[in-house]
């Protein structure tokens, strides 16, 4: 018989739907309490990766003496969230990835100025035109090698070398990812839309391309390409996953201020309209302080820009010692023309 | 009508079509009456408002600047190219959808194939693939497979069961009778399923495709992956590149014109035939054809499918945990993550199936200018990124429901708004194939639109409802950028977990969330299957 059996399973089906929502009501009144009692928690949106920096924040909170709750997303999308939420927003603090994205905040006059102390922390250049927000680390792009298929002194000394036609078919590059286009609209307020787009050009004739940094990084490793355009800290995160006998890769700084040895930060800013500024306040100090810019060195393996603290990380040359170019960050804003290029020559 | 309008009408001209607007669907008797009741029409009008909330938002940020910048942003000769890009792959997707889909789906429901229903349930789990891992996996696979190739491949073999699933429960529904006829008045197999099965599976086939196309043209993962340059992509260039919304908004509304023009087409195809079957439920199921010697060849298109569709990616989720360094695992976190989306999925898809089950029957019962007003309804924010969509409602709860911001009802109403039409499509495809004429001998007796609703369609169409349930509870759990925004602050589902693994590099920690989200979605198609064997 059909009707019944059919009966049936509507049945099951109806069961095994209401139990997981009365399981999820069950837990959903527990975290109730919490928030209840957490109205005075300090509320943090953070567009940078759980992994990379929860160990750094659970810190935070005893440091800051308030629960912290935070919102992992990513920088963009949580920068528009931001924007619609308006002065109703639940978040006191942005922890973004990237300048651009506080940029963009700051441009709506969401940002609160953040005092002289915070703000002298960190160069100039690696702070908010506005003084409302401030970078906490730094990544610097970097050529990747395979040490097996290219000696350490033929590799090009500048990005403008791996479009040469000895090179062709042995770059390997990830035209999505954020690194890379803030680098690309680096070239362009550096050395103009005209010379960026012919460098594309011949990129795109020499390269292969990869999803993201990671996925270059192991194809230099396997020896697909012999150059890789990267940040730093992918190389170092591996070496401290796998050991230095392991990965095969090396990383070369440019030098000379090119334009391919740009350095993008990530930062945070105080939203102007929250009712925790004084305790988001307490969070940015802390994440200025000794402690917080160790574990940026440490375990993110990025530059600390903040409290003196230099990176003891084996083999990785000092901050002093990068030659980047001189850029404005703010100026990265214009990343939509950026695409727009990427796009017309095909790299997108 | 406005009152001016009636008062200028002369007396003794035609009734204004107003009146007429619900005109009972032809074939149907005389006595299903002229409008909707009350009982259906309501929460129909409520669903539908709900789903329209996006295209509120849309309003308000593309028109912020003047109707003359929100022109100038769609004007631009890269738009209609992009739009061009989209529409090409978007057929393609389909009509290899449309192949996968019907095929499997007879072989599994009406044939001898060893293993029916295992292969019925296998076919329905790339659903639970999220469109980014599948990208993903084929790159890394093959590093070849970028641009249109890569993006079609990735899209089909996610979004074939959009049409898979309301179609077999289609070919179970059908009569077998008219089949026996057919093949009794000397039609062979192919030409009975051509010239009598394929005609009637033709609604919920389209219902499929059309799913098939919205969910395309929303798409970003695989595009942005496969670096095939789509529409979707301006979108998000527009809020990742230059943190504007209103370019993003006023683009958003191409997609909404594209998808109401979608849905009139499809409305289009439906043709006005009746394909209900007399009887309630036919005493036996159909006979299954006899493969014969082309057994083979039909086992080992089901397992090529399967192979590439699932195997594949479990595979390459199991070579992540081999290889990779990062594989914690983390049993806690996994398990917390499990049942907070076993929670939000289901309650996400029991709320968009009670809310769809008056829109579908409408749109099956009912025809003319309001019930397909109503239908469009549904469908219209369906092509939208899921960004998009998010942000529309973060819009609307910050300032009319703030209490429910970023708490777990809001999250389930998100679903609603995402996904009521993969819910519409199949309660109306089921709707269609139960005999209206029944309806109308209860009503006859004196039974209350409710009661005809509780008592004849609901039963009557009950396992494509299921069927569509089920589709909406694995559409839900892979959910991810609307979850990501509108969570309360600290859950983790499947998919964000798996989201925060890949963004950290960490392939191996997060091959145990994208395997979980997989063997989940086999659950409700399992049970689905239970009755049909």
């Amino acid at each position: 018989m059909r009707r019944p059996s059919a009966r049936r399973t509507t049945a099951l089906l109806a069961a095994g739907l209401l139990l997981p929502v009365l399981a999820a009501c069950g837990s959903e009144s527990d975290k109730g309490g919490s928030t209840e009692a957490g109205d005075s928690a300090l509320v943090i949106y953070s567009g940078r990766n759980e992994k990379l920096v929860k160990p750094i924040l659970d810190k935070l909170e005893k440091a800051v003496g308030t629960k912290v709750e935070v919102r992992y997303g990513d920088s963009a999308e949580l920068a528009a969230q931001l924007l619609e939420e308006g002065e109703r927003t639940k978040a006191g603090l942005f922890f973004s990835q990237d300048a651009g994205a506080l940029g963009a905040l700051s441009k709506e006059g969401m940002l609160a100025k953040l005092p002289s102390s915070s703000l002298d922390a960190v160069d100039e250049a690696y702070r908010g035109g506005a003084g409302d927000w401030v970078g906490l680390s730094g990544r610097v792009r970097v050529i990747a090698y395979n040490p097996d298929e290219v000696a350490e002194d033929e590799v090009p000394d500048s990005v403008h070398d791996v479009v040469r036609p000895e090179w062709k078919g042995k770059v390997g590059f990830a035209p999505t990812n954020a690194s890379f286009q803030a680098f690309v609209t680096g070239m362009r307020v550096l050395e103009g839309d005209d010379a960026t787009r012919a460098w594309l050009k011949g990129l795109k004739d020499n390269g292969r391309t990869y999803a993201n940094n990671l996925a270059t990084l192991d194809a230099v490793e396997s020896g697909e390409v012999e150059l890789g355009l990267v940040n730093h800290y992918y190389w170092y995160e591996r070496v401290a996953e796998k050991g230095e006998d392991e990965v095969d890769a090396k990383l070369k700084f440019l030098p000379g201020k090119d334009p391919g040895a740009l350095i993008n930060v990530a930062g945070v800013g105080i939203l102007k309209d929250s009712e925790q500024a004084e305790t988001a306040q307490k969070a940015v100090d802390y994440l200025l302080s000794e402690e917080a810019q160790t574990y940026f060195a440490d375990k993110t393996k990025e530059y600390p820009l903040a409290a003196g603290v230099t990176s003891s990380v084996e083999g990785l040359p000092p901050f002093d010692s990068l030659q980047s170019p001189d850029i404005d960050l703010g100026k990265l804003e214009s990343l939509q023309e950026t695409l727009a290029m990427l796009q017309d020559v095909g790299l997108v | 009508m406005t009152p001016t309008e009636s008062a200028a009408r002369p007396a003794g001209a035609p009734a204004p079509a107003g009146r007429r607007r619900f005109r009972p669907a032809l074939g149907a008797p005389a006595g299903t009456g002229r409008r909707p009741p009350l009982v259906l029409l309501v929460p129909a009008c409520v669903a539908a408002l709900f789903a329209l909330l996006p295209l509120g938002y849309l309003a308000v940020r593309a028109l912020e600047r003047g109707p003359g910048y929100a022109w100038d942003v769609v004007a631009d000769e890269r738009t209609l190219h992009l739009l061009a890009r989209s529409l090409g792959l978007t057929a393609v997707v389909v009509a290899a959808c449309l192949v996968l889909g019907v095929s499997l789906a007879w072989l599994t429901v009406r044939t001898d194939l060893p293993g029916a229903r295992a292969w019925s349930v296998l076919a329905t789990l790339p659903l639970a693939v999220p469109s980014y891992v599948a990208a993903f996996a084929w790159l890394a696979a093959v590093p070849e497979t970028g641009g249109f190739t890569g993006a079609a491949l990735a899209l089909t073999l996610v979004s074939f069961p959009y049409v898979h699933l309301p179609v077999a429960a289609a070919l179970r529904g059908i009569d077998p009778a008219q089949e026996e006829a057919a093949r009794s008045l000397g039609h062979g197999p192919v030409r009975t399923f051509v010239r009598v099965t394929l005609p009637q599976l033709r609604p919920a086939a389209a219902g499929g495709a059309l799913l098939v196309a919205l969910y395309v043209l929303s798409d970003f993962g695989a595009v942005s992956l496969m670096r095939y340059d789509t529409f979707t992509r301006a979108i998000h260039t527009s809020y990742r590149a230059s943190f504007d919304r209103t370019p993003a908004a006023a683009l958003s509304v191409v997609l909404v014109v594209m998808t109401v023009a979608l849905v009139a087409a499809e409305a289009r195809t439906r043709g006005r035939a009746g394909h209900a079957r007399t009887g309630g439920g036919t005493a036996r199921p159909a006979v299954r054809t006899p493969l014969g010697r082309r057994r083979l060849p039909a086992l080992a298109w089901c397992a090529a499918v399967v192979a590439v569709a699932v195997a594949f990616p479990l595979g390459t989720l199991g070579y992540w945990l081999v290889v990779g360094s990062s594989a914690t695992w983390d049993l806690a976190a996994l398990t917390e993550a499990a049942w907070a989306t076993l929670g939000v999925a289901a309650a996400g898809a029991a709320l968009t199936t009670f809310l769809a089950l008056p829109v579908g029957v409408i749109a099956a019962r009912y025809r003319g200018r309001g019930p397909q007003l109503l239908e469009q309804s549904a469908y219209a924010g369906h092509a939208l990124p899921g960004i998009t969509v998010a942000l529309s409602l973060v819009f609307f709860a910050v300032r009319y429901a703030y209490p429910l911001y970023q708490r777990l009802p809001l999250l389930v109403g998100a679903y609603v708004v995402l996904f009521l039409p993969v819910a519409v499509a199949a309660t109306r495809a089921a709707v269609l194939q139960a005999p209206p004429v029944l309806e109308d001998v209860a009503r006859s007796l004196g039974r209350s639109p409710l009661r005809v609703l509780r008592e004849v369609t609901v039963p009557l169409a009950a396992p494509g409802v299921a069927a569509g349930a089920a589709l909406t509870f694995v559409v839900c759990m892979k959910e991810l950028p609307a979850t990501l925004l509108l969570r309360p602050t600290g859950m983790d589902t499947l998919a964000t977990r798996l989201w925060t693994e890949t963004g950290a590099g960490s392939f191996a920690a997060a091959a145990p969330y994208a395997a979980a989200l997989i063997v989940l979605a086999a659950v409700p198609s399992y049970l689905l299957g239970r009755h049909r064997t």
